[in-house]
């Protein structure tokens, strides 16, 4: 009986401490400017960077187009490049006109409609079209050759179509679902939504971490009855809370503001953030337990949460197209399993087989996250 | 456990970080209920280590502690649940309230709510803060930190209270507040452990455990300790000119334990059965009468006695002539704000040439304020500063050349190697070719960097980084050095090591400007303004001011006695 009520005792002892934990951690989130810079002004700044200021769609990329032979086949084919609205065309007659401009990136790309051109479709084989590129920059150049290619091949269509030869034997017909415009800002907004919650997850966690062993007060805590777990816990409620706060406000103006679609549940959107969380927090966790310094603490947040997170997550790199060895280092990244959900969330809908197991995956590196974090936390200096 | 055992048993405790030498070797020790038992010992002593080791947040390496029956290792749990601990820099968190604060650990320790009300009156009382329970910790001044961390550790009466260094950063008044109500608490039968550099706080205490990197040199009250230099301790007075130059002579004589400036006197130790040796050049003999010991005295004759008076460095120094009669450091009216806030207002003196003057008082009093405005790191919203004849506005560059500066907490690079930052300093001082390397290897012979040229700055014992510093300090042979705060933290050798440099350099025409809330230190000096709140409330030589406030009751006041009579006495003019 005794026993028992002692139990009760120390029970409510615990609740006590971890709700003082917690009040105590959320006076100063409210209270710290850089807490809320963190939380709430880096993510707007982070969402208009990519609402407005970054697009990976190509438009009016300049190019120089030359015409070696003057036809009539050719001067229509140039007139198909100059109403591309992928191409700003300046025309000339020899490639050596554009040789300067390429080097200095006066223009991104060089097409040349070589001579002979029309003596070649006249005689039925397939015209190319020369494309010369800067190799120094592949993505643009990439979009450059795809283009050219795709102008030429329209423009072919378009010929044959007009009744004036044969009809094609196959052509490949795109058509995208989900965005149809390919507007890049409705993926980017969604993806960038992970990058936030990594912020406030890992970075601002372990900053906080950090600057109470600077300061002295993590030793202070720790002298007295309260457990290791109590102090985790109670730095990682108020953290979850904020980043789950911080996301909200970043969907919020995604769909009002940037107007992305939203196509799949509330529901969904939760589960997967909240899942995401655990690793982020985990990991500033871990991060605080190695470090007790702000400065380290921020290093290296940024270097193995941040960075991974913009570069490794398929955010703004195809992780297909990475070398192998990277791609195997992605699949620790938590932000890879959360960015292709989310946008699925966004854009397409609630697709569930795809967000369990995502959400497991999650887990799973939250978990080993926590027992890295809680076996290196121990009651103990130095 | 019965009543009597100790309530802290330290058995045989070895407890090492790195290569480094043992943090603590081999100590033993034990500490008693109702009582102030001093953890002493100059910075990186194994004070703080010791302290960690007793709340079971580090575990020693070999040996063991046991605090108040349990053993620190296994229970580390029940040990936390009945001390209180105040860390260094008081644990406080400085965007909570006071009231805030007392509540967390109030839930922290588990303090019933039932007694809370009457606690926290009883604590706020007692640390006199109840007008202050809706402040944010971090807007309080140092001695109202360091009350309230003291609150938070009393919260649920502990058994023992562990203090880490608590009178750092703390004006001698709030000092004085904190000793007497520790001393209340050792009534109720509640063991102190305070931790201290400083010895005068030392002294107080009823017992000690003396501490110096890492060994234990004394265990006992320090009455105890003190005895060994008992008759031993002599004050040499009317000798008010040129008692650098004598200490200088006296310090190089074999008999000669230990010697200070003390005002116009000098105070000595000697060997057991001797006497202090009477002036050879025939002058007028000095008046000589036993002192009672301190444990300064003890400590310093404990670790052999100081060094001797002789000063390599100001030996080499060419002299600056003392005829010119203009001073060469002067301030007139100099006042700081910031904001609505005064840091320093219209502090106004000048010091001639071979002078050392010292701005004395608690942290926060503006002294630094002072101070970077005359070396021109700051800018003075009124008034004028000249070092050399130039002034700080107009000529700051010509003005900064003919100064030496030593910072606070000695700024060097602690990433740079002792050759490197030598070599550095000089840079930006201007000397370069054969000059710089003269000086360079003048300065590695003079303080014996020989074999740590390649060491790291930040690798050194606290020691030699002051001698580092001070090394970079005189390179250009500066007519003026600033020093700020040289000594704290260090051990009292080295203090008397970097004291005689000075001293010597001083008899060689350097003028000198230090700041320091080391009452001790401020008796080397020619003449002192007391800063407080920032203003200067009184300038003086040392006895002059110490003059001012003797009484009946206190007819030999220390420097100490007469910082708190004068403050209080400034506060009470300003109060009516």
């Amino acid at each position: 009986m005794s026993a028992q009520s002692a139990n009760l005792e120390s029970r409510a002892a615990r609740a006590r401490r971890f709700a003082a934990l917690v009040r105590k951690e959320s006076y100063q989130i409210v209270r710290d400017p850089s807490s809320i810079l963190i939380a709430f002004v880096l993510p707007m700044i982070l969402l208009f960077l990519f609402g407005y200021g970054v697009s990976l769609d190509t438009t009016q990329t300049r190019v120089g187009l030359v015409i070696e032979e003057e036809a009539p086949l050719t001067r229509d084919l140039a007139a198909g490049f100059q109403a591309s609205r992928y191409f700003k065309v300046t025309v000339g007659r020899d490639r050596r006109e554009f040789e300067e401009d390429l080097v200095l990136g006066r223009v991104r790309g060089i097409v040349v409609i070589p001579a002979g051109f029309t003596a070649d479709y006249a005689a039925g084989r397939h015209p190319t079209v020369q494309v010369l590129v800067d190799g120094s920059d592949p993505n643009t150049a990439n979009f450059v050759q795809n283009y050219a290619q795709a102008t030429l091949a329209n423009w072919e269509r378009q010929r044959l179509s007009d009744g004036a030869g044969r009809p094609p034997a196959i052509s490949a017909e795109q058509r995208f679902w989900f965005n149809p415009e390919l507007t890049s800002r409705n993926f980017l907004v969604p993806g960038s939504i992970a990058i936030v919650m990594t912020l406030v997850g890992t970075l601002l966690t372990s900053l906080v971490v950090a600057r109470e062993w600077e300061r002295g007060t993590m030793e202070a805590m720790m002298a007295t009855p309260v457990s290791a777990a109590e102090l985790l816990a109670g730095k990682l409620l108020p953290y979850f809370i904020l980043g789950l706060t911080s996301m909200t406000l970043c969907v919020l103006l995604a769909v009002f503001l940037f107007g992305v679609p939203f196509r799949g549940s509330v529901a969904a959107l939760y589960a997967l953030s909240a899942t995401f969380l655990m690793p982020a927090l985990g990991q500033g966790l871990l991060i605080s337990a190695a470090t007790k310094n702000q400065f380290l603490a921020s290093q290296l947040a940024l270097i193995s949460a941040f960075l991974p997170a913009f570069l490794l997550s398929g955010f703004l790199f195809e992780i297909n197209s990475m070398p192998t060895v990277i791609q195997w280092i992605t699949l620790i990244v938590p932000a890879r399993y959360l960015i292709p959900s989310l946008q699925t969330v966004f854009l397409a809908g609630d697709i569930w087989p795809m967000f369990t197991r995502s959400i497991a995956v999650m887990l799973l590196i939250g978990c080993v996250f926590f027992a890295l974090a809680a076996r290196s936390t121990r009651k103990r200096i130095g | 456990m019965n009543d009597d055992a100790p309530f802290v048993r330290i058995l045989d405790v070895v407890k090492r970080f790195g290569d480094a030498p043992a943090a603590l070797d081999h100590i033993d020790g034990e500490i008693l209920g109702g009582r102030i038992t001093g953890l002493v010992g100059p910075d990186g002593a194994g004070k703080t280590t010791l302290i960690r080791l007793m709340t079971g947040l580090m575990v020693p390496d070999e040996g063991k502690v046991e605090v108040l029956g349990f053993d620190t290792v296994t229970n580390a749990a029940d040990i936390q649940a009945a001390i209180g601990y105040m860390p260094q820099r008081f644990g406080l968190y400085e965007d909570l309230s006071v009231q805030e604060n007392l509540n967390l650990y109030a839930d922290l320790r588990g303090l019933p709510l039932a007694e809370r009300a009457a606690t926290f009156d009883e604590l706020l009382e007692f640390t006199d803060l109840k007008r202050f329970t809706a402040r944010l910790a971090g807007k309080l001044s140092g001695g109202m930190k360091q009350k309230l961390g003291l609150a938070c550790a009393l919260l649920r009466k502990p058994r023992l209270l562990l203090l880490d260094e608590p009178g750092v950063g703390v004006d001698p008044i709030s000092r004085r507040d904190l000793w007497k109500m520790v001393e209340n608490l050792t009534a109720e039968g509640i063991g102190v452990v305070w931790s201290t550099a400083y010895l005068d706080e030392a002294e107080a205490c009823d017992s000690v455990l003396l501490l110096n990197e890492g060994k234990l040199l004394f265990a006992g009250s320090p009455a105890d300790l003190t005895a060994r230099v008992a008759d031993r301790v002599f004050k040499v007075s009317g000798i008010a000119h040129g008692r650098r130059q004598k200490l200088a002579r006296l310090l190089d004589d074999d008999d000669v334990v230990d010697g200070v400036i003390q005002g116009e006197a000098i105070r000595l130790v000697m060997k057991p059965d001797t006497k202090p040796p009477t002036p050879d050049d025939g002058s007028s003999a000095p008046d000589v009468t036993t002192t009672p010991p301190r444990f300064e005295d003890a400590f310093i004759d404990m670790l052999g006695g100081g060094p001797g008076g002789r000063s390599k460095l100001a030996e080499t120094q060419t002299p600056f002539t003392m005829e010119d009669s203009k001073p060469v450091i002067e301030a007139h009216g100099l006042t700081k704000r910031f904001g609505d806030f005064t840091a320093a207002d219209d502090i106004t003196f000048d010091i001639p040439r071979g002078q050392i003057f010292g701005l004395l008082g608690p942290n926060g009093a503006g002294k630094s304020t002072t101070f970077k405005m005359l070396c021109g790191l700051l800018k003075p919203t009124a008034g004028e500063g000249r070092v050399a004849g130039f002034d700080l506005r107009r000529d700051a560059a010509e003005a900064r050349n003919r100064l030496g500066y030593m910072a606070q907490k000695f700024s060097l690079y602690g990433d740079l190697s002792v050759a490197q930052n030598l070599s550095f300093f000089a840079g930006v001082y201007g000397l370069s070719g054969t000059g710089k390397r003269e000086r360079i290897q003048l300065m590695t012979d003079i303080f014996a960097f020989g074999r740590l040229l390649d060491m790291s700055a930040k690798d050194l014992p606290l020691g030699l980084k002051q001698r580092l510093a001070l090394a970079c300090a005189v390179l250009h042979e500066p007519e003026a050095l600033f020093l700020d705060e040289p000594t704290s933290g260090v051990d009292p050798i080295t203090r008397r090591e970097f004291w005689t440099h000075i001293n010597g350099l001083v008899e060689k025409g350097v003028t000198v400007l230090v700041t320091t809330h080391f009452m001790d230190e401020a008796e080397y000096c020619d003449r002192i303004s007391l800063i407080y709140r920032g203003r200067s409330i009184a300038l003086g030589s040392p006895d002059e001011l110490k003059a001012q406030v003797a009484s009946d009751k206190l007819p030999d006041p220390t420097m100490e006695d007469a910082f708190i009579a004068l403050v209080q006495g400034s506060e009470e003019k300003e109060a009516a």
